[in-house]
């Protein structure tokens, strides 16, 4: 009989499967993986070098920058370690406007991961089905900053404005009748928040048709059941957080276990799985998108019954109104500082994390006093569960590599920074 | 509930510990180097801190450095942080680098910073991946940005930068700007490396202004 040996199998760093740039080597014993280890930083920008060299605030697009699939939840983390080292308070309003549009982000996200995880393991039509949907959520992105991905809309101290009272419209073109466009138009001719709430109406609905193509899948199951076990004590060693935590059988949520903003004033539930493979991990994550779209509702309803400020009246952090500045020179002064030099943060160390649709996103900032950070540490979900791929793949097929990428819901952006 | 852990925590490691700070709703712990494998199995052990999640190096040599003082009036204008004109020297203390790991305890639900100072000339300190696995990639990639090396590491290599990459880009001392760039050339039909041809610029100075509205968070 021939001598068996085993080879090594280079993966990437272009390829379909590998969500953007991984590269893979796979140490093989015929079909069945011995060693896979990964090679990231293909996409590493140094984040975290450049907020160093810039003032606080012109770092917040940086950040939609680095998972660019939940832009606004990144920023989230960002400003709210800002906020923590001034030690100001964010109005209200603002703050349900942050938790609704995280919401949005993390049913992004999800949709994205979705369709994505779906097509690299053989379902094409849920990938179309979750473009639809996110479309939609993309709109609200663009209503609300201007920019349909990297938003740059959460600032210290709140949020760049208030929501808008219209809705971008279609516009009719060769290709697209008046007829058309108006069938398109029908549900944005009210505000924003009427808009949102008619996608909550709605998303129920699309995801039920999500499920029905992939829940009860002879194949979908033949790919995600059994693929992929973590046990929960494996989970925590290797610093799992987020649906991979939750996928395991661990309730482990920080917006109920350590809520930040407005999160602990909203019903919703914390899905859990049970025996910690790629299949649960999907179930989490379907009924992830469910609490959110509940949490997205309520956050409607409060924010139509109350108006008010939605950024801190401190023109120290936040710019003053331009109103103000055509009458009032010390108005003037704070803006020009403010856009010039920008503002210090008093000396000393914050880590302040939030759950982001991956899992635990964190931004360990020191600030030295300057206008500019003088340390930036982004704990990005993505890298300790991208680093248990080993642990993951190892004695499982090389297709079942591709659904292991999948159900980790890897995103180069955060993980290379 | 921060207090009587911080209590608890100075009673237990009476010993090992350099400092312990409440700041900010956070607990720091400052150990020495060498008692860091001893203080980590202690809480993850006794303490249920079961996660590593996250592992930072830091450079401290330019702390406190800015591009002008801000105390006195000048004539210069935007020039002198260009220049170089009336720049503030860093406080340093002798520990040029540092390692700060992040414990959380999901049985507590309670988070603890930990840190370490190492020398400037041989930042060495023993790796934690025996006490959490999730330490690997961490470590690897402190080494890859600051240098600082983790003893006992199974497979310490660098992990963020391109294959043979020299220096450290997260120090201080690194230009932002980097030392070399690539390119294609279309001679040779291969990517080449050459001095970056870009000149460093400093868009917004870095100053510290002592703002009386923070004093009164000091001790």
């Amino acid at each position: 009989m021939a001598e068996i040996k085993n080879f090594t199998l280079n993966f990437g760093p272009q390829h379909p499967a590998a969500h953007g740039v991984l590269r893979l080597i796979l140490e093989m014993d015929g079909e069945v993986i011995v060693r896979a280890d990964p090679h990231v930083g293909l996409l590493h920008r140094g984040t975290e070098k450049l907020a160093e060299s810039k003032p606080f605030n012109q770092s917040i697009g940086y950040m939609d920058r680095l998972d660019y699939v939940s832009m606004m939840c990144n920023e989230h983390a960002y400003v709210m370690a800002i906020e923590k080292l001034i030690g100001i308070d964010v109005p209200v309003r603002a703050q349900y406007i942050r938790v609704m549009f995280d919401e949005i982000t993390r049913v992004l996200n999800h949709l994205m991961w979705l369709g994505s995880h779906g097509l690299d393991i053989g379902a094409m039509t849920i990938f179309l089905y979750c473009f639809r949907e996110r479309e939609d959520l993309m709109d609200c992105y663009e209503a609300v900053s201007g920019a349909r991905m990297h938003a740059t809309y959460y600032r210290p101290g709140g949020v760049y404005r208030d929501l808008p009272d219209k809705m971008p419209q279609y516009q009719a073109s060769k290709w697209h009748n008046e007829k058309e466009i108006k069938k398109k138009n029908q549900n944005r001719d009210g505000s924003l928040l009427d808009f949102i709430e008619d996608f909550t109406q709605r998303f129920p609905h699309c995801v039920d048709e999500y499920e029905t193509l992939l829940t009860d899948n002879r194949i979908w199951k033949q790919r995600t059941v059994g693929i992929g076990v973590v046990s929960p004590e494996r989970a925590l060693q290797l610093g799992f957080s987020g649906p991979m935590l939750r996928g395991s059988g661990v309730e482990w949520d920080l917006r109920r276990k350590q809520p930040y903003e407005v999160y602990d004033q909203l019903a919703f539930d914390i899905p859990v799985g049970k025996e910690g493979d790629c299949y649960d991990r999907y179930l989490v994550r379907v009924a992830e998108m469910r609490e959110s779209n509940r949490i997205i509702k309520q956050c409607v309803d409060w924010l139509r019954a109350n108006p008010g400020p939605v950024i801190i009246d401190d023109t120290k952090v936040a710019p003053p109104k331009r109103s103000t500045m055509k009458n009032d020179m010390e108005a003037l002064i704070h803006h020009f500082k403010l856009f010039t030099e920008g503002y210090c943060v008093p000396e000393g160390e914050v880590y302040s994390a939030i759950e982001h649709p991956k899992g635990e996103f964190g931004i360990y900032m020191i600030s030295d006093g300057a206008n500019k950070p003088y340390r930036v540490k982004i704990r990005a979900p993505g890298f300790p569960h991208l680093a248990a791929m080993d642990e993951m793949a190892k004695g499982h097929m090389l297709a079942d590599v591709v659904a292991i990428i999948g159900t980790m819901d890897i995103v180069f952006g955060e993980i290379d920074r | 509930m921060m207090q009587t852990l911080k209590a608890k925590l100075e009673q237990d490691f009476s010993d090992a510990l350099l400092d312990c700070e409440l700041v900010r709703n956070e607990i720091t712990l400052h150990v020495a180097a060498e008692q860091i494998i001893d203080v980590c199995i202690k809480l993850r052990d006794d303490y249920q801190f079961e996660q590593l999640m996250d592992l930072a190096g830091v450079d401290y040599s330019e702390y406190g450095g800015s591009s002008w003082e801000t105390k006195q009036s000048t004539e210069f204008g935007f020039s002198r942080a260009v220049d170089g004109l009336g720049h503030a020297e860093p406080v340093t203390d002798g520990y040029r680098f540092a390692v700060t790991y992040h414990l959380q305890s999901i049985k507590h639900n309670q988070r603890l910073r930990l840190k370490v100072r190492l020398a400037a000339e041989q930042p060495i300190v023993d790796s934690v991946t025996i006490v959490w696995a999730s330490a690997d990639w961490y470590e690897r990639e402190a080494f890859d940005m600051f240098g600082i090396l983790f003893e006992g590491h199974p497979d310490l290599r660098r992990i963020l930068t391109d294959y043979g990459f020299v220096g450290h880009p997260f120090r201080k001392d690194f230009p932002l700007i980097g030392n070399v760039e690539m390119r294609y050339d279309e001679d040779k039909k291969r990517v080449v490396y050459e001095p970056v041809s870009i000149e460093p610029r400093t868009l917004v100075p870095r100053v510290i202004r002592d703002d009386n509205r923070y004093l009164r968070d000091e001790k």
